[in-house]
């Protein structure tokens, strides 16, 4: 014998009108058959037989209003072979969305960082001079080389050696298998690359510019950043998205955009910036060893220039470990990407006014290696935050936040954020660089935090 | 109903024949039955846990389809992939997965294929090759062409068949797919399921064009407008297409006729339709009616498919119990999984 109980249309219904049967005792049903219509302030549904058997009794009689969730509104004779009704007793039936049920000191902490630290060369290993570009180009080649499952997809990648000849060369050594040019068509090839991710290879997405990127979102959070958590930790996705980021020159709103703070807030992802040729080149290298989605954010107007880096075989930095790029005492100034370049000419003319500012290269957005800076700060006392995007939930608020709530008694001035003005890219020359983060503003912003 | 697109560059599907009179042993014909029917059991006992307040959220059943994912199956081989949307539970079924774990997954439970940490609309099973489970409509094109993507780069003779509704098909990225799927002769057979609607819907209230098979012409993708009501039909067609793209030609789509009976998610009252309509498919086009009928005619007999249809009910049975005994994830699994160790 088997009750049938009063089904919810919704996760949110309690209560409903049982307004007509269309089945009554005696009459057999079988699995799939409509033997009721009930009805709420919202909607009509049909209510069907899952068993089968003979309908005993009907227990609640076409018309009652405000029949709860669960209750029994008919009794129905199995069959020889009927096997038991689901129980009905051992969950929160017909509750609302049942979520946050568990008193809070059951919140699991998230899980201790590994400790994190840069590979130590020896006094006297030979250093080459070379561009972000080419050490981008460099880490990709060795990488390919080193995992056949590795390739690269994107938009003039292949023939044309990359829209900014970030890939010069590869075609011609790896082949068309690998080195792949894609049709104008960023949403379909980011979830290609994606999908192709999921299934075990190594792609990497390049993104004309991540202003582009957008048409391809979706895939990067919610095929990417998220499959690894919804499959229980099936579904791995050892996938690179990468491309120029942040404010080119004089191309206008629609070109030129920090994208730093979309990406690190979303979870799942790994989110890395360099600033220089060595973080170019050892992170590239490790993002595309992560089996994590990773968001590797460029920067057009570094690509042209030349830094020293050590001349190894395999220069591998880690993802999350922020680098003290000048040391200094007076001040903190937190920043990644082109903006450290920024920082350190601030920190240069500071010193000569005898303010000896701390640069801090984020290198990595996600995870945020707040460790380093926090150490910074209790030295220092003063923080100033620099980023090319926008000020609202940006980077500089969330390291603000982090250091406010973890070394307050610390701060000797409340923190300093410069970034973008709050309005799209003008294109105006005089008005884009008003809007866009500049050493003055820097500067600025230190002494005030200085008090000076 | 069968027609086929003829695509630009003169392939060209061969036509669907219908299924009666066709050879197929009792084999066969109870396998169909058993995969169908258990498709069907299942989701009408998840419509049951989600009316008592089991289930949450969305929950999309595949009831009426069924025929569609089992002919599907059929037609592929070990090492193919499957994907689709979030309408995916007969598709879970069909590629073996075990129904306790489907059933556990849509009660939140940790015996779930994910833990209870996808719920019914992100499920995956790496083994039987089922890679979701996506809930954003059209998402599952690009990645299932990127799942052909890798079968090409591994020339491993493997196919991915890539699901999707009559509602998805209007989505850019589809034909974004479709372009680079051809271009590269990637390994792809785009499965449309056309059940008419796409939540409220109907087709040709969103389509310019309503011959979906036709929608790979541009691209010169051979189509095939195929019976998604009668199994037999979509296991030829699915046999055509695999053969298709597995020997290096290139995606094929297969724009399957079907119709799906419950409304678009569980509370979806579907007014949008005739109850006359709905009941005109049931009565007339049923899918496990048309092949219990092929059964009969085979000669065999009530008491054979009545054990049958007693084993399926044992197995939901089972799979509803494990559902509910099967614990809540533990807190601590809520950080798990976001990240893996570099
Ligand atoms: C990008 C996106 N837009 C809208 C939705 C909401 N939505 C979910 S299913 C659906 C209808 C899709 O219909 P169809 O493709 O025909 O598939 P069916 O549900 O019939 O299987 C919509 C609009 C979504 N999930 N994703
Ligand atoms: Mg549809």
């Amino acid at each position: 014998m088997t009750d049938i109980l009063m089904p919810a249309l919704s996760p949110t219904m309690e209560e409903g009108t049982l307004s007509k049967w269309l089945v009554k005792a005696g009459d057999t049903v079988s699995a799939g058959d409509v033997i009721a219509e009930i009805e709420t302030d919202k909607a009509t549904m049909e209510v069907e037989a899952v068993d089968e058997g003979q309908i005993e009794e009907i227990l609640i009689e076409a018309g009652t209003e405000g029949v709860k969730v669960n209750t029994p509104i008919a009794r129905l004779a199995g069959g020889d072979n009927a096997a038991k009704a689901p129980a009905k007793a051992d969950a929160p039936a017909a509750q609302p969305a049942v979520v946050a049920d568990k008193p809070t000191e059951t919140t699991p902490e998230a899980p201790a960082k590994p400790e994190l630290r840069d590979p130590e060369f020896p006094e006297g290993t030979p250093m080459v001079k070379i561009t972000v570009r080419d050490a981008l180009r460099d880490a990709m080649a060795e990488e390919m080389r080193r995992d056949e499952k590795v390739f690269l997809m994107g938009e003039e990648v292949a023939q044309y050696q990359g829209a900014y000849k970030v890939s010069r060369g590869l075609l011609e050594e790896f082949g068309d298998r690998r080195v792949i040019d894609t049709p104008i068509t960023e949403m379909g090839f980011a979830g290609v690359g994606a999908g192709a991710a999921m299934a075990g290879l190594k792609p990497i997405i390049e993104f004309m510019t991540f202003n582009f990127a957008m048409q391809a979102i979706d895939h990067i959070l919610n095929s990417s950043a998220k499959t690894l958590y919804m499959s229980g930790g099936q579904i791995k996705s050892s996938i690179v998205y990468r491309g120029p980021n942040g404010a080119a020159a004089r191309v206008g709103a629609q070109h030129s955009q920090d994208y730093s703070a979309w990406y690190a807030n979303v979870p799942g992802l790994k989110v890395v910036a360099p600033y220089d040729a060595a973080d170019a080149k050892g992170l590239l290298k490790a993002a595309i060893r992560d089996p994590n989605p990773v968001v590797f954010l460029e920067h057009e107007m570094m690509y042209g220039l030349e830094f020293e880096i050590p001349d190894v075989e395999d220069f591998v930095l880690p993802i999350g470990k922020a680098k003290i790029q000048r040391e200094g005492k007076d001040v903190t100034i937190v920043a990644h990407s082109r903006m450290v370049g920024f920082a350190l000419k601030a920190a240069d003319q500071l010193a000569a006014e005898g303010i000896d500012a701390e640069v801090v290269n984020l290198r990595t957005l996600r995870p945020l290696d707040t460790d380093t800076v926090i150490a910074s700060v209790k030295k220092t006392n003063r923080l100033v935050t620099v980023e090319e995007g926008w000020g609202p939930c940006g980077v500089g608020a969330e390291i603000a936040a982090r250091v406010t709530a973890d070394a307050f008694d610390d701060l000797d001035a409340p923190p300093a954020r410069v970034h973008q003005e709050d309005v799209p890219m003008p294109y105006a020359a005089n008005l884009e660089a008003l809007t866009v983060p500049s050493v003055e503003k820097i500067i600025a912003a230190v002494k005030q935090v200085s008090y000076k | 109903m069968a027609r086929a697109a003829k695509a630009s560059d003169g392939t060209q599907g061969s036509n669907s024949t219908p299924s009666v009179n066709r050879n197929t042993s009792k084999d066969d014909l109870l396998k169909y039955y058993r995969e169908m029917l258990l498709i069907r059991r299942f989701e009408e006992r998840a419509g049951q846990l989600y009316g008592m307040g089991l289930i949450g959220g969305f929950c999309h059943l595949y009831i009426g389809q069924e025929a569609v994912a089992v002919g599907m199956e059929a037609a592929s081989i070990d090492g193919d992939q499957v994907i689709t949307g979030y309408r995916d539970h007969g598709h879970m079924l069909a590629a073996g997965m075990d129904p306790k774990e489907v059933m556990a997954e849509l009660t939140g439970r940790i015996g779930g294929s994910s833990k209870g940490k996808g719920g019914s609309m992100h499920m995956f099973d790496i083994e039987t090759g089922f890679f979701g489970g996506h809930g954003i409509v059209g998402a599952q094109v690009s990645l299932g062409t990127g799942l052909a993507f890798a079968d090409f780069y591994k020339q491993n003779g493997n196919v991915s068949y890539t699901y999707f509704g009559d509602g998805a098909a209007n989505q850019g990225q589809v034909y974004e797919s479709f372009n680079m799927a051809k271009l590269w002769k990637l390994p792809v057979v785009y499965v449309i399921e056309n059940n008419e609607y796409a939540m409220g819907t109907s087709l040709a209230r969103a389509s310019a064009t309503t011959e979906l098979y036709m929608r790979g012409a541009s691209f010169g993708i051979p189509g095939e407008q195929v019976d998604g009501m009668d199994v037999f039909a979509v296991y030829e067609a699915g046999l055509r297409a695999s053969e298709h793209a597995r020997s290096g030609n290139g995606p094929y789509i297969l724009e399957m006729k079907t119709y799906r009976y419950r409304g678009h998610s569980m509370s979806d009252p579907a007014k949008y339709r005739t109850k006359e309509e709905v009941d005109d498919v049931k009565k007339n086009r049923d899918p496990i009616d048309h092949i219990k009928t092929m059964i009969e005619q085979a000669g065999v007999t009530e008491d054979e498919l009545k054990v049958i249809d007693n084993e399926i009910k044992a197995i939901v049975l089972e799979a509803v119990e494990f559902a509910q005994t099967s614990p809540e994830p533990d807190p601590s699994e809520l950080y798990t999984d976001v990240y893996l160790e570099a």
